[in-house]
């Protein structure tokens, strides 16, 4: 049983990771669902081994909707119909951001359908005081925070307000640069731990930023410096176009975190336990002083890379109809209703209250008036310089001109 | 009071500031034990411990990325970037985010914190230790460049940098590093970022100047002085641009030589000829001349004097403006 679900990685062909004590210890300790190193020294050739390592993958929850009880996280089942009442108000959000990208009420757009059970199973294991560094595909995991849906319409339709991240939300600004995000985590985790703050700093980013050189400075730094950060790769297997197996000759990005000195695990991040275990667990090490984690969320993405992309000129229909069986919403729904966690009416209700949250967002959204342009100004110093004064009096001085004429 | 050089300076600052805020922190390649290449954080390992005073990797990008991480989470980190010509891989992290932070958040975030770099040519070292890249920083909105000159003002103006809402450049000219000795207080005191200083009053032409170069104007003032009355102006702020100081010294003048040690095309004296324009064109009684490194890579030492502001080529443009 313990085999089909923790599997040791073996892909590409004949090229193979070295496998050692494959399913040794006990399992949901941190050290055996994370890369294990091996100091004891083989010979083989002539040629003393000095290290082997081995990469681990977390499944629990199967696409029927069977869960592996032994893996099973902690959750109530209160705490499961937050997941997927979270999971829901992210799809509904997502369709309802397409929409408006579509009729002109919404700019650029990133969806993250498909990534629902990665996105909020991650967010989900974060305690208040912890920090996210979010790339731009996690709207869902800043909800779930208490970010106001409104500000994020906002922030897609292009008002910088919108990413006036709320007090009460701990969240550094979405990072639109890729990769680039990863140090200012380890930069926080750093600070948090100077002012004795027991708090973990987890960073997303996708399977293209783990191929900029600050994802590795990042992981580098964090390693050296036993840094309270956990790196959270969304693998949804694509970087716009370029598919996964041309971002990296590793076979799998969990085992990236083995050259920086700690622990690397891939998980099935279409399966919403699978990631919230992984994380939670990552995110508690974090805290206790053990150092950073790097968990691959092996997902995909449904959608386009963005409103701007079309997916079906470098993806085939085939590749996305298996994965549409994987559907992270689907699974965890046949699971609730095996274990008559929900039923038809739960799921209606959940349904129909997202759609009333994203209305009312929407509706706010769109009645916030433009900023007023002196604004543009305001926020580039703690203080307008001479130069910033002067060229914005300029500015309004030709507004009221044109205005008047 | 002590006789001390700029070297001496900068640590004496740092170590008040230590001393003085907990949230000060130290860090960058061989910063710690080391006391960094030029000895500027020597000792503060020491004194502070390796939570405020640490070696990092070699990773410059990594270095001022997670100082912006840092400063966003309550510290005030003061990274070293070892010599100006490898604070490129750096570039990234300033340009898309530790200028931006604060406007991207609308102001629910920022970056106090400070980069301090050796800058400048004139030391025969090798490739890569001898650049003036200071435009593409004063290009950036949102960062702030500094410059001192004397060990006076740079005292002054790293304890400015330290306590300052935005990021800070804090460019060191390493060829007066130790070449210029002066008298600074032990006490506390700040010289104001943004401010010019008249290094020397005159009253024949503005020569507008900033880093090593202002010792070389200072020395050609001397060495004109019984025909000419020069006025030094040492910007000492690069962003930003003192402009006020500029236009009051250009209207009394009429004349202005710009010297600097960047490249001639989109540096500060482009934009400060554009201000003097703009704000003063019709004091000048000849057009401003600039005195400023070629176009052209930074030659390795045997040649690099062909491409420097020197004393030579400064004479040369004050007989040009003051013959017009």
């Amino acid at each position: 049983m313990r085999n089909a679900y923790l599997r040791t990685i073996k892909r590409m062909g004949s090229r193979k990771i070295n496998i050692i004590d494959l399913f040794t210890g006990m399992l949901g300790e941190s050290k055996n669902i994370s890369i294990k190193k091996k100091s004891k020294t083989v010979k083989s050739n002539g040629l003393k081994t000095i290290k082997k390592f081995e990469v681990k993958k977390l499944e629990i929850l199967d696409i029927n909707g069977n869960c592996n009880k032994k893996l099973m996280p902690k959750l109530s089942k209160e705490e499961i119909k937050k997941l997927y009442e979270f999971m829901i108000l992210s799809r509904v959000f997502d369709e309802k951001a397409l929409n408006l990208q579509r009729q002109g009420r919404l700019g650029v757009y990133a969806s993250m359908r498909g990534q629902e059970a990665s996105i909020i199973g991650s967010a989900y294991a974060l305690k208040k005081d912890d920090w996210i560094f979010p790339c731009f595909r996690e709207n869902g995991a800043l909800i779930l925070r208490g970010y106001p849906m409104h500000q994020l319409f906002m922030y897609w339709g292009g008002d910088e307000r919108g990413m006036q991240v709320p007090n009460n939300v701990n969240s550094f600004p979405i990072s639109i640069a890729v990769g680039t995000q990863t140090l200012h985590a380890v930069g926080a985790a750093y600070a948090n731990q100077y002012m004795n703050k027991k708090v973990a700093n987890i960073v997303y980013f996708g399977d293209g930023g783990t191929s900029e050189g600050d994802f590795h400075e990042a992981m580098n730094l964090a390693g050296t410096f036993k840094l309270p950060v956990v790196f959270f790769c969304q693998n949804n297997q694509y970087a716009i176009s370029v598919p996964r197996s041309m971002q990296t000759a590793s076979e799998t990005i969990a085992q990236k975190a083995i050259a920086y000195g700690f622990n690397g695990i891939q998980v099935d991040g279409n399966d919403v336990f699978a990631v919230y275990k992984a994380a939670k667990e990552a995110l508690d090490n974090a805290r206790n002083g053990k150092g950073p984690t790097l968990i691959e969320s092996y997902t995909y993405r449904l959608g386009d890379h963005t409103t701007s992309d079309d997916a079906k000129k470098y993806r085939n229909e085939k590749e996305l109809n298996e994965w549409l069986k994987k559907d992270p919403i689907a699974r965890l729904e046949k699971y609730m209703r095996k274990n008559k966690i929900s039923n038809a009416v739960y799921e209606k209700k959940v349904l129909e209250n997202s759609s009333r949250q994203v209305d009312l967002a929407v509706k706010e959204y769109e009645s916030t008036p433009l900023q007023n342009p002196e604004e543009i100004f305001n926020y580039m110093y703690s203080e307008l310089t001479p130069e910033l004064k002067e060229q914005q009096e300029e500015m309004l001085k030709n507004l009221k001109e044109e205005n008047e004429s | 009071m002590a006789n001390l050089n700029i070297v001496d300076a900068i640590n004496l600052g740092l170590k008040q500031e230590m001393q003085k805020d907990k949230r000060v922190v130290i860090f960058g390649e061989d910063v710690g034990k080391d006391g960094g290449v030029f000895r500027v954080t020597d000792g503060l390992q020491k004194l502070y411990g390796i939570k405020r005073v640490f070696d990092t990797p070699l990773c410059e990008s990594g270095i001022v990325g997670m100082a912006i991480g840092m400063s966003a989470f309550g510290l005030r980190p003061v990274a070293e970037i070892q010599f100006e010509g490898f604070s490129y891989p750096a570039l990234d992290q300033l340009i898309t985010h530790a200028s931006r932070i604060r406007n991207r958040s609308r102001g629910r975030f920022s970056c106090p914190l400070v980069i301090r770099c050796p800058w400048g040519g004139g030391v025969k070292a090798l490739e890569h230790h001898s650049e003036a890249p200071e435009t593409y920083y004063i290009h950036t909105p949102g960062l702030k460049v500094v410059i001192p000159s004397t060990p006076y003002d740079a005292k002054g103006l790293i304890v400015s940098a330290i306590r300052d809402e935005n990021p800070v450049i804090f460019f060191e000219p390493k060829k007066v590093y130790r070449a210029i000795k002066e008298e600074v207080p032990e006490k506390e005191y700040t010289i104001p970022i943004g401010k010019a200083k008249i290094a020397k009053e005159g009253s024949d032409v503005s020569v507008i100047t900033y880093g090593s170069s202002v010792r070389d104007c200072l020395k050609v003032a001397e060495t004109l002085q019984d025909k000419y009355n020069l006025e030094v102006i040492d910007l000492r702020t690069l962003s930003p641009l003192d402009t006020d100081s500029i236009i009051n010294s250009v209207k009394k003048t009429g004349r202005a030589v710009i010297v600097h040690e960047a490249q001639k095309t989109l540096g500060l004296g482009a934009e400060i000829i554009a201000r003097i324009n703009e704000k003063a064109l019709l004091s000048l009684e000849a057009p401003v001349e600039r005195v400023t490194g070629y176009d052209i890579i930074v030659p390795l030492p045997k040649r690099e004097d062909l491409n420097r502001p020197t004393e030579k080529r400064i004479i040369k443009a004050i007989e040009k403006v003051m013959n017009f």
